[in-house]
């Protein structure tokens, strides 16, 4: 399987402070990598060194492209699309204005391409001339999802996706974001505390540590290894 | 009555100077989250750019669109030299820089063309309307505002650029995981300020005579109305600076001499800000602590 | 055999913090000393700049305590400035009171003027303060010219220049000089003692996290009311200086412009720095003569690019981005000194 992401050595900074020391990570073309790990553990620091929001040392490659001096609006216009935490959604504009923000790079026209979104999620479409702040958390996180996939990205890069969202809420978002990877082969890096759901749908997955990566391997491997099961997985 | 309607009128052409001044304090704010002390300095180079254009021969609305293109260039260039390297500065840095930014469009000003008043010329007729209630000249300046103010909401409401604006003033890092230029769109922001400064200059530069000097007093009343309308509020800054201008001039027919207008203006609208601080339209910041 | 015992790390830090006690007060006596002996060997009317310069510190000092420390911007003490001004010249003119007694009054003047401002102003943020503010700065030459029964209208309050003391044995210009510097001294070490005590702790705190602040019970209101009007206690008291010294008050002195002006030497030095306000006055008296000779076309666009330059290199001021890289510098070598001694 080739990579079409893959981190070597990286470290990231904030300010003066080292946060990453030395992170190694692979995303597979069309598939899914998970980060583990507890609050502080560098999960969405390592997100957003790909995307250049943090600076970095170490080799980021995406598709055979070096990362770590671009700009983040040229590496989104690079095919990588990120979801950030807290879902930024740009409150002040409508639905559809936040899926026509989502088309920006892309080319071709936005208009076929928020159909398609609205078939993935019909409540957007419901709600397409609102403004996006008075959504609820889970269609919030629904229209950002829809606005990364605006772009048609080879890489889709998910922060908590699940973060304060009900149960069956998640499982449709992930049933979706399945079904595109499948359609479209797109790869996706994903970052959840939601252990047991992301493990069950990735190939790969790393586990952090106070900025470190401390096991790393096949998403059932970890998944089967007992001491993640009691500190991740809760049995 | 009729003096009422008649000052009313006339206000509301002073008011809709003061507006688009207002406007353009508004772009910059929302986008770099700046008060441009310098934009009165700014569009009064532009007015006597346009007065060279004039005086050499070309056709009024010749000279305008020319200005309003090279005030454009301009604004662009101010932000990406001048401003960009202390956007991330403390605000107050940047603001020193506006003030400096002043003082330089000032006196090369005086420099270039002297504190002498220059007379400027007006593409509307003045005469009277409506029975003297208002002049076409008035009538004229509140046409063009308006133009200008339908082909901005147009511009904003119904263009890529001007959606990807609006993103990049609102949440300048959702926008560039977008894949937007928020650097570019923020020189934008500046350009588009700068042409509208140079409406305003033009409207108002045939009834306050050309001078340095000309526009102090008029950002002074547009960023009132800028407040007034809610700092954060494009249609608040219309509205605030038609409000001001019509207070203005209300005050200084019915109520006190001219020394004192500005004082007893300002006192009044601050008076509203206590019951509104964050402006008639402004939205209060919510902070998530 | 005799064995030297090492000296505990309690001990040596406290070694330490007293030694550099010793550099700062070696320092600050050094800079009073050269204060002191300056105005003997400069020209009068050098004097009379050096007499301006430490006015202008006062008032700058004002301001930051206000929007340096305390995080609330005015575009207004250009205003306080005259108001401590005039109070000082109306009761020298008008009530023949001397000069020397009309510093209190103005001071508590100008107090009282700026907790009456500040209590308004709890309400406003960011720019709606600022547009308060410079109501203040509008209005107070407008009402100046207004009421000139009193204030002797545009053409202003002519004072006779005070006479210094004769067992002195020194001139005007330099007897002014020492009593400004007794002034700034004694402002100076009030600032300090409030900015590095719990009230100036409490300003920190409001400006940098005004709900935390309140959440920790530090009550904000009162907090910015007394930043407000220490705040023009000083820029007041600077303006009865300035109206003694000059000897001449009017409205044109104190327009919008003066209010910048403070804004930006307080910039230019430091806004949340007691140094940086001399740093300030410096910079406003003397970058305007400058300005002058470089280019007497357009001088003030001389003093506006000197205003980017300042701000692009050194965007938190002389003192403010300086002092902290001279304090690290400092920290280097003394753990490099103690890494030998080890």
């Amino acid at each position: 399987m080739t990579a079409i992401l893959e981190l070597r050595a990286v470290k990231a900074f904030y300010g003066q402070s080292e946060v990453l020391h030395g992170v190694d990570l692979v995303v597979e073309e069309a598939g899914m990598t998970v980060l583990l790990g507890a609050n502080g553990a560098g999960k969405t620091t390592t997100l957003r060194a790909v995307c250049g929001m943090v600076r970095s040392e170490g080799e980021i490659l995406f598709a055979g492209r070096r990362l770590e001096r671009c700009a983040t609006e040229q590496i989104a216009g690079f095919g990588v699309a990120h979801v950030p935490e807290g879902r930024g959604t740009f409150i002040g504009l409508t639905v559809e204005e936040n899926l026509r923000i989502g088309g920006y790079t892309a080319a071709g026209r936005p208009d076929e391409k928020m159909q398609l979104m609205y078939g993935y999620f019909p409540i957007l479409a419901q709600r397409r001339r609102q403004q996006a702040g008075a959504l609820s958390g889970g269609e919030q996180q629904m229209l950002a999802i829809a606005r990364a996939l605006m772009m048609s990205p080879r890489l889709l890069v998910l922060d908590e996706p699940s973060f304060g969202l009900a149960p069956r809420v998640v499982e449709a978002i992930f049933a979706i974001i399945e079904r595109i990877r499948r359609e479209q082969q797109m790869s996706v890096l994903l970052v959840e505390q939601n252990a047991s759901l992301a493990l069950e749908m990735a190939d790969r997955a790393y586990l952090l540590e106070t900025g470190y990566v401390v096991s790393s391997g096949s998403a059932k491997m970890l998944a089967d290894d007992p001491q993640i099961r009691r500190s991740y997985l809760g049995y | 009555m009729h003096q009422l309607l008649q000052q009313i009128f006339s206000g509301l052409a002073a008011g809709a100077v003061y507006a688009s001044l207002a406007l353009a304090l508004v772009m910059i704010y929302r986008a770099t989250d700046l008060v441009n002390f310098a934009q009165g300095e700014m569009a009064m180079f532009s007015t006597y750019i346009a007065w060279t254009l004039v005086n050499a021969e070309l056709p009024f609305w010749a000279a305008f669109v020319i200005t309003l293109a090279v005030s454009f260039v301009g604004g662009m260039l101010i932000e990406r030299i001048v401003i960009r390297p202390v956007e991330n500065a403390p605000i107050l840095t940047a603001v020193v820089v506006t003030i400096g930014l002043l003082l330089i469009f000032n006196a090369t000003a005086g420099w270039i063309y002297s504190y002498t008043l220059q007379e400027f010329p007006s593409p509307f007729p003045d005469r009277p309307l409506f029975g003297a209630l208002m002049t076409t000249r008035d009538m004229g300046v509140i046409a063009v505002t308006l133009a200008m103010l339908v082909a901005l909401f147009c511009f904003f409401r119904f263009t890529a650029t001007g959606l990807a604006m609006r993103a990049a003033a609102q949440n300048p890092e959702s926008a560039r995981l977008s894949g937007i230029n928020v650097g570019r769109m923020l020189a934008l922001g500046w350009g588009f300020a700068a042409a509208i400064g140079a409406v305003a200059g033009i409207m108002v530069a045939p009834v306050l005579f050309l001078d340095p000097n000309m526009m102090s007093g008029v950002l002074l009343y547009a960023f009132t109305g800028a407040l007034l309308g809610g700092i954060t509020s494009p249609v608040g800054a219309v509205i605030g600076g038609l409000i001001v201008g019509v207070t203005e001039n209300l005050v200084g027919t019915y109520l006190i001499a001219s020394q004192l207008k500005l004082t007893v203006a300002l006192i009044l609208i601050i008076i509203v800000l206590v019951f509104r601080p964050n402006g008639l339209f402004g939205t209060a910041v919510v902070r998530r602590v | 055999m005799a064995e030297t015992l090492p000296v505990d790390s309690t001990a040596k830090l406290a070694m330490e913090r007293e030694s550099a006690m010793g550099w700062r007060w070696a320092g600050t006596a050094a800079l009073i000393a050269v204060a002191v002996l300056l105005p003997f060997t400069l020209s009068n009317y050098h004097v009379f700049e050096l007499t301006q310069v430490m006015i202008y510190a006062i008032a700058v000092l004002g301001l930051n305590i206000l929007t340096g420390y305390n995080g609330q911007i005015s575009l207004g003490h250009g205003g306080f400035f005259a108001a401590g001004a005039y109070t000082a010249a109306i009761l020298m003119h008008r009530y023949g009171v001397p000069y020397w007694a009309t510093l209190p009054p103005a001071a508590l003047v100008c107090f009282a003027l700026g907790v009456l401002f500040g209590l308004p102003a709890l309400r406003f943020e960011g720019p709606y303060l600022a547009l308060v503010t410079l109501a203040m700065a509008v209005a107070m030459p407008q009402l100046l010219k207004y009421f000139d029964a009193l204030t002797g209208g545009n053409q202003g309050i002519v004072l006779v220049k005070p006479l210094p003391p004769p067992e002195l044995g020194i001139d005007r210009d330099r007897w002014l000089y020492f009593l400004v510097l007794l002034v700034l001294l004694v402002a100076i070490r009030v600032a300090a003692n409030l900015l590095n005590g719990r009230t100036g702790r409490a300003f920190v705190a409001i400006r940098d996290q005004p709900i935390a602040a309140a959440a920790m019970g530090i009550n904000t209101a009162r907090y910015k009311t007394l930043a407000f009007g220490t705040s023009t206690l000083f820029t007041g008291a600077a303006g009865a200086l300035a109206a003694i010294v000059i000897g001449f008050v009017a409205p044109e002195s104190f327009s919008l412009f003066l209010s910048l002006s403070f804004l930006v030497g307080s910039a230019v030095g430091g806004i949340a720095t007691i140094g940086g306000a001399i740093v300030g006055g410096f910079f406003i008296e003397f970058v305007p003569n400058f300005a002058n000779d470089i280019s007497d076309a357009a001088p003030w666009a001389i003093y506006g690019l000197a205003m980017l330059l300042f701000m692009y290199v050194l965007p938190r001021g002389v003192v403010g981005t300086l002092g902290p890289r001279l304090a690290h510098a400092i920290q280097e070598l003394r753990s490099a000194r103690r890494g030998a001694n080890d």
